[in-house]
């Protein structure tokens, strides 16, 4: 496929793997930020090719793993609901809440579909007037454009049987907070490409500027991914710490105007609790006010959630980039994708998940703690 | 969960008010909506996430980045021929 098959290029991987060992001249750690990086990076073993001093460490962008506990429980109550038509990310179905998941409640009898577009929930709900039909909003920046025009349309169109549970996250408050820890490691960031492609990188230049920290702004595919490297240790080695923007094809500098002017009429600033991390100040979107008549969490009154995370999981500290998944004694044991116990063994991004998949059971020789 | 997958757009159709897209996925067709992208038309290559094209692919910018990529080496011989040092009196 175009612009996907030039990036996956053995030679010219090659070509900047070798760049990268010219230039390293001491040991860097750097965090990719987003859970598709991670996958990418594990899948193709790029952190495996990458000269010994260059550690990449696993960041908090995956949004299935930050959903927290309690908004699962919520969602499942809903799902419930005799009259409710539940729809979702395919990725969203198998992570188990505190007593099932959603396939399972499917089996039960719950109407749980899913679907591909949040719009595809609109033809659901006009399908089903006698039904209401609610549609888990969860993602980061790159999806909040998706959910908004939902919302937007619904409105425009009358149709009154449809509404968001929302649990939408913002990257930047989340990289302040691993930046903000004591124990924080990372030197550089290669920052979240698709995000940046709907809200731009301008709100990256302060955090930059701030903390002396690189900022690559990188995007998916091996070669995308080691050119973003290349260009955080060329950074680091210079002493330079500046936005730069490795994904140039798809990422501008304002990001898409379009969609961050119906984000902005359709979401607000709000305190987000990320699953394995706590709350964090002014990390995601709720709907405004005026959609109030669309948010499923008004709507639906399901009682007190009360929820515990499991204490052997160590996710908090690996989507913090602190810890690794192979540090954790339930890795691969007590807790695997069929059976996770933690944000990040739940999603196929998930850094645990992701070393599970690609056959990372055990620490390979010669890896760094 | 980010992915966005290229695309190109093969017709651009109005859907009760709404500009949607039949694009292209290397044989493999789907609706997106174009509401975001009003400049984009047929025959342009979109970045698609959950059914919504959310930037155009820039092709210079593109076919740059990858001519610099084929250069890497070439330039770091360049570099190198140019250490202090190494020159010729």
């Amino acid at each position: 496929m175009k612009y996907l098959d030039e990036y996956r290029d053995q030679a010219l991987a090659r070509k900047v793997l070798d760049d990268i060992a010219r230039t390293v001249t001491r040991p860097w750690t750097i965090m990719e930020v987003c859970g598709g990086q991670t996958h990418s990076i594990v899948k193709y073993g790029l952190d495996e090719l990458l000269p010994p001093r260059v550690e990449l460490v696993h960041g908090p962008g995956c949004p299935v793993c930050v959903t927290p506990l309690e908004t699962i429980d919520r969602a499942h109550a809903i799902a419930r609901r005799p009259g409710t038509i539940f729809c979702s990310f395919g990725d969203m179905l198998r992570v188990p809440g505190s007593h099932a998941d959603l396939f399972q409640l499917r089996a039960e009898g719950a109407d749980v579909r899913v679907v591909y577009s949040p719009l595809d929930c609109l033809k659901i709900a006009r399908a089903n007037p006698e039904k209401l039909v609610v549609f888990f909003a969860i993602g980061f920046e790159t999806t909040a454009p998706a959910n908004a025009m939902a919302v937007w349309v619904a409105r425009a169109q009358g149709i009154r049987n449809f509404s968001l549970l929302v649990s939408h996250v913002l990257v930047p408050p989340a990289i302040c907070g691993v930046l903000e820890s004591r124990d924080n490691r990372v030197q550089a960031f290669l920052g979240p490409g698709h995000v940046c492609a709907v809200v731009g990188w301008g709100e990256y230049e302060p955090i930059a500027a701030r903390y002396r920290i690189p900022i690559v702004i990188t995007g998916f595919e091996p070669l995308d991914l080691l050119e973003g490297i290349r260009m955080a240790v060329r950074q680091l080695e210079s002493g330079r710490a500046e936005v730069e923007n490795q994904y140039a094809r798809a990422v501008t500098r304002e990001g898409n105007v379009e969609a961050r002017r119906r984000i902005a009429e359709v979401f607000e600033v709000t305190d987000r609790a990320w699953r394995g991390i706590g709350v964090i100040p002014a990390s995601g979107w709720r709907l405004r006010d005026e959609f109030r008549a669309y948010d499923a969490e008004s709507l639906f009154d399901v009682g007190e959630i009360r929820t515990a995370e499991p204490a052997v999981c160590i996710a908090g500290k690996v989507l913090s980039g602190l810890a690794k998944p192979h540090d954790c004694p339930a890795f691969g044991t007590a807790c695997t994708p069929q059976t996770p116990l933690g944000a990040t063994m739940v999603s196929a991004e998930g850094a645990c998940a992701a070393y599970y998949n690609y056959g990372r059971h055990a620490r390979t020789i010669g890896e760094r703690k | 969960m980010c992915l966005a997958v290229p695309g190109k757009i093969l017709e651009v159709r109005d859907a009760a008010g709404v500009r949607m897209a039949q694009v292209d996925f290397g044989g493999v067709r789907r609706e997106a909506c174009l509401e975001y992208l009003p400049e984009a038309g047929v025959g342009d290559y979109v970045m698609v996430h959950v059914g919504f094209a959310i930037s155009r692919v820039d092709e210079i910018e593109a076919a740059r980045t990858l001519e610099y990529l084929r250069q890497l080496d070439e330039a770091a011989a360049e570099e190198q021929a140019r250490e202090p040092g190494d020159e010729v009196p």
